[in-house]
């Protein structure tokens, strides 16, 4: 009983963390400019494929492995290097200040433009990069072995979480970008320089969407059509735990994680169906999330 | 007094729609179905634009449609009702309804909170359809051929009898719209757009406004997931889908708030794109779409209906 | 004037337009076979399935078109009409196919149309497949209830149906003496995922009555993450899983229990297991037992047809043919033999779909993976030979199938008129192995 409690508790903690990557950027890129950026599925998808280019060559030049953590990085960092610019700069931008459900709109397009993006770039077939996942072994808990990798994920989770949560709270340019968030008209005025927050939001939200991708890409077969299960999903924690708010984001995968294990282990049948129950609960008692403070309605 | 009558809107709808029934005689068949499929998705854009007037986007629409689709594709197999008009008609009532339950605890919420909203609910909906495989779960299911009065047309004319009657319907509920659209509501809706809290202190109620709208949007709504699901004689939970919400309310975005008409021209053009692109680029239909979709958001922000309301105003100066 | 000025304005921009358009669909007018073919090129299925299908097709029809085919498929084109195919993405679900259906049928005029991998299409096209009089061919999906719940006179598939796949693992776990005292199965919630493991559970309950259900699990399709079902299915116990996953999901899931010793700890079986096996490669686990929906691949049967075919291939595309090729070559053969029929009766000429379908109707042709009779749903629905392996490792370190066992056709199919699950519910009466 306590081994099954046990099993659980991992097995949704570890689902958790993955959706609480996944969710993360979505949630900050919501908080700061005020977009739900639908083709954050697409950035992720960007973020597996590159991780699953670069890390073979990584491979090939003879690098220790204990390294290829460093090539996930960068093969993230590249992906929000590239696509920063494009979408923020060259699309978005001419969209700030207009209705925000026409940007949801734009960010959709280009949520379509991307997925045959892919195809293009990396052609039809699947690739594999489970070499990271062999890196830190197989531990044992009661009758089941888990992977180190995977119980790693959590530490990852853990580290964005307080390391976003630090910036935002604890530096200046952190304070900075939450003063943008109170009321961008103001810190205007105050001599922010408002589109520069601006990009520098995209980035880490596109960075952490890529990072998601390029963590998931060693657990996974990386081709066309991963990205839209990871749309809805993170968009199910976004809801659960209040747009906008990080530690909405925390309690909203724990909830699903949780939830989902607890499912699949005890009443398999109501599996597919948790995420939604959850979120209907959450938007007929609290249709703004758990996270959502009151707001001022201006004149 | 003929200068009169040409201006008078119900002279130019029936006239409008007398020519689209002609023109269906003589255009080819996919395109007289590609019309109808048009019309189901115009409906759900006029829904989306008369929240829009009120200044709500709906993200969610999907979820009306596929009601009113099941509904209808219910009706037809467990209920044995085929008939067209009744089905439609039928829908419409019932999705309206379902929205003015729901409506309360939506039009609290403004901009992006009620498009997300709305949108939660069509995949909560989603959920719901896949799960529940006495209805064909993910499948869906056929739905039986429709009467027209107790009469089942030949195949070669039952898309166009559909198209005949789906342009007769849609005319009227057009016509009753620019009605609503010009009455003392329909134009509160329009203050709301601009200024809401000013509009409350002037004593009118900015969250009726919201009820109502979006009330007759869910009717709208369900009217054309049951057209879309007759036309096309299958249904599956497709129809509540993320990406069906977002093609509605790219319709909608790309007519413009403006006129009504213009809502119809943008779905027949948003159909089109996408019938020709999936058929001369299989592979890079998305990519296509999605271009479009950007271009004419950059190109035509206010809607095909602008251009529209820029012509007329143009003509009546040169009068 | 104003009013009439501005509709003629109005609706001769608009009818410009459309004829424009109708124009540009209209322009290619020809003598030969037009085909419509409707697979996966985007989403998930479309690496697994949709795309080495078509590679195939393309291959396929290239070929014919060339005449280089062997006997019997050695006439040029279809009767020597040369053909020329329409590809249409199949993503986006039922209903808009049935839009992109009547738009090949009544845009394109296309002659027939061959597809559909998703049981949902499969059963959404046929009515209007039979409503439009449109010859229709589908070549790949799982769902028995396409023929076993209505009649069409214009569509026929060309493969067998789902029912086998399952049938035919239960048989083989019994006759290699694996222990089946304990069950447990992963399926995709949606109809393919639930008709498997239902055909699997009950014809295993049949076989052997004392063996117990450990743990049904139905995860949601395309969900990626299968580590808690994983721990679920080892803490069951059980000491078969059984598995219809396909494609990106299949990968996964294979990736994932891997490292976790699912492999190693249980015997499980994977009931479409063959198609990743030129994607995953060597990171494919040892000793699971596996079908193919028909003779395919690696256990496809030694005859000169399967070896030109498997050759042509692998010289193409430099991987070896897995189910979904094999399928799609099926159903441009089974066409391909009822024109060739149709036009010995016709006197030669171009024939009609009418003379089609009653050529196609019980049908039998051979194919690379056996002879395919069209034998069920009063001849429109096929059946083929079956064959179950194991995986291992062959001298050089990779992975191949042994320990083939094959199936008759009728060994592993329901008789005409009987339902694929009264039959299994009924313990296999009449069966011919």
């Amino acid at each position: 009983m306590v081994d099954e409690i046990l099993t659980i508790v991992l097995d949704g903690a570890i689902y958790a963390s993955w959706l609480f990557i996944v969710a993360l950027g979505l949630t900050f890129v919501f908080g700061v400019l005020k977009i739900l950026n639908i083709a954050h599925g697409g950035i992720y998808a960007l973020g597996a494929y590159s991780t699953a280019t670069l890390v073979p060559i990584f491979y090939s030049l003879g690098m220790p492995e204990q390294l290829v953590i460093l090539a996930m990085l960068v093969s993230a960092l590249a992906v929000a290097i590239v696509i920063t610019p494009i979408m923020e700069r060259g699309i978005l931008r001419r969209f700030y200040g207009q209705d925000e459900v026409l940007i949801v709109l734009v960010t959709y397009a280009i949520y379509l433009v991307l997925e045959d993006v892919q195809k293009l770039i990396w052609g039809m077939n699947s690739l594999y990069v489970s070499e990271p996942r062999e890196l830190l072994g197989a531990l044992e808990f009661g009758s089941l072995y888990y992977v180190g990798y995977d119980l790693a994920l959590i530490g990852l989770a853990i580290f964005c979480g307080l390391f976003l949560w630090f910036v935002l709270n604890k530096t200046q340019s952190g304070k900075i970008v939450l003063a943008v968030i109170h009321n961008p008209e103001i810190s205007g005025c105050m001599g922010v320089n408002i589109n520069k927050v601006y990009l520098a939001a995209f980035f880490i939200g596109a960075f952490l969407a890529a990072l998601a991708g390029s963590f998931t890409a060693p657990l996974i077969s990386v081709q066309v059509g991963i990205s839209v299960a990871v749309v809805i999903e993170s968009f199910a924690v976004v809801i659960i735990g209040g747009l906008g708010s990080i530690p909405g984001a925390v309690i909203g995968a724990l909830i699903i994680g949780m939830a989902r294990a607890a499912c699949v282990h005890k009443l398999p049948e109501a599996e597919i169906f948790i995420m939604y129950f959850c979120m209907a609960g959450m938007l007929i008692f609290k249709p703004k999330g758990l996270f959502q403070g009151a707001q001022a309605r201006k004149i | 007094m003929s200068e009169k009558l040409y201006n008078n809107l119900l002279f130019q709808s029936i006239f409008l729609m007398s020519f689209l029934i002609l023109v269906g005689l003589l255009i080819p068949n996919w395109l007289v179905f590609v019309i109808t499929k048009a019309i189901a998705y115009g409906l759900v854009g006029l829904g989306i634009i008369t929240l829009m007037r009120g200044g709500l986007v709906s993200f969610g629409q999907g979820f009306v449609f596929g009601i009113g689709g099941y509904t209808a594709g219910l009706l037809g197999t467990q209920a044995g009702l085929t008939d067209a008009m009744l089905l439609l008609f039928i829908s419409f009532l019932f999705t309206g309804l379902v929205g003015l339950i729901i409506a309360p605890l939506l039009a609290r919420y403004r901009d992006i909170f009620f498009a997300m909203l709305s949108l939660a609910f069509s995949m909560v909906l989603y959920g719901i359809l896949i799960k529940i495989d006495a209805i064909g779960g993910s499948d869906g299911f056929v739905l039986p051929e429709s009467t027209y009065f107790g009469i089942k047309p030949s195949s070669e004319y039952a898309d166009y009898v559909l198209y005949v009657v789906a342009i007769i319907m849609t005319g009227f509920i057009s016509i009753l719209l620019r009605y609503y659209y010009d009455s003392t509501p329909g134009l509160i809706a329009l203050a709301v757009r601009e200024n809401e809290l000013r509009v409350e202190y002037l004593g009118s109620s900015a969250f009726n406004v919201a009820v109502l709208n979006f009330t007759i949007a869910a009717g709208l709504g369900g009217m054309g997931g049951a057209l879309n699901g007759i036309a096309l004689g299958h249904i599956d939970p497709e129809f509540t889908y993320w990406t069906t919400s977002g093609e509605f309310v790219f319709i909608s975005i790309l007519a413009g708030y403006l006129s009504v008409p213009a809502v119809f021209l943008a779905a027949l053009l948003l159909e089109l794109v996408r019938s020709f692109s999936g058929r001369y680029f299989p592979d890079t239909w998305q990519l296509i779409l999605g271009l479009f979709l950007i271009l004419s958001i950059i190109f035509i922000p206010s809607g095909i209906g602008s251009f529209f309301k820029q012509f007329f105003d143009r003509l009546k100066k040169s009068k | 004037m104003n009013f009439f000025r501005q509709c003629l304005i109005l609706t001769s921009s608009f009818l410009i337009s459309l004829l424009t358009f109708v124009g540009i669909s209209n322009a290619d007018g020809h003598k030969g076979f037009k085909l419509g073919v409707v697979t996966f090129l985007s989403g998930p299925a479309a690496e697994p399935f949709g795309v080495p299908a078509w590679n195939g097709g393309k291959l396929f029809i290239k070929l014919l078109n060339e005449g280089k085919a062997p006997a019997p498929y050695n006439k040029i084109g279809f009767g020597g009409m040369k053909i020329t195919a329409i590809p249409i993405d199949e993503s986006g679900g039922a209903t808009k196919q049935v839009q992109e259906f009547r738009n090949l049928v009544q845009r394109d005029k296309v002659d027939a149309v061959l597809g559909y991998v998703s049981s949902g299409d499969c059963m959404a096209i046929p009515s209007v497949a039979d409503e439009l009089k449109a010859l229709t061919v589908l070549y790949d999906c799982g769902t028995p209830r396409v023929f076993e719940d209505a009649s069409y006179k214009y569509v026929f598939r060309t493969a067998a149906h789902a029912a086998m796949d399952n049938i035919a693992i239960a048989k083989y776990l019994i006759e290699k003496g694996h222990d089946i005292s304990s069950i447990a199965g992963i399926n995709q919630n949606y109809a393919w995922g639930k008709d498997s493991w239902k055909d699997f559970s009950v014809s295993v309950k049949k076989l052997s009555p004392s063996s117990e259900i450990k743990n049904e699990l139905f995860p949601k399709i395309f969900s990626g993450q299968y580590g808690t079902e994983i721990s679920a299915l080892m803490n069951s116990k059980a000491k078969v899983v059984h598995s219809s996953l396909w494609g990106g999901d299949l990968q996964s899931f294979i990736l994932q229990a891997k490292p976790r010793g699912l492999f190693k700890r249980t015997q499980v079986v994977f009931s479409a297991g063959d198609h990743v096996m030129p994607g995953l490669g060597n990171k494919y686990p040892e000793g699971v037992i596996l079908g193919a929906r028909g003779q395919y691949g690696m256990m496809a049967p030694d005859t000169a047809l399967n070896k030109w075919f498997y050759k042509s291939y692998m010289d193409e595309y430099g991987v070896f043919p897995a189910q979904p090729p094999y399928r799609m070559v099926q159903g441009l053969m089974g066409l391909k033999m009822a024109i060739e029929k149709a036009m010995e009766t016709n006197g030669g000429k171009k024939p009609n779909k009418d003379e089609i379908a009653a050529a196609f109707k019980g049908l039998e042709f051979d194919s690379p993976g056996g002879l395919v009779q069209m034998r069920l749903g009063d001849g429109h629905q096929a059946i083929q030979p079956h064959a179950i392996g194991k995986t291992a490792k062959d001298k050089d370190g990779n992975i191949t199938v042994t320990d083939i066992v094959r199936y008759k056709a009728s060994c592993v199919n329901p008789p005409n008129g009987i339902k694929a699950v009264d039959w299994i519910n009924a313990g296999f009466p009449g069966a011919d192995c």
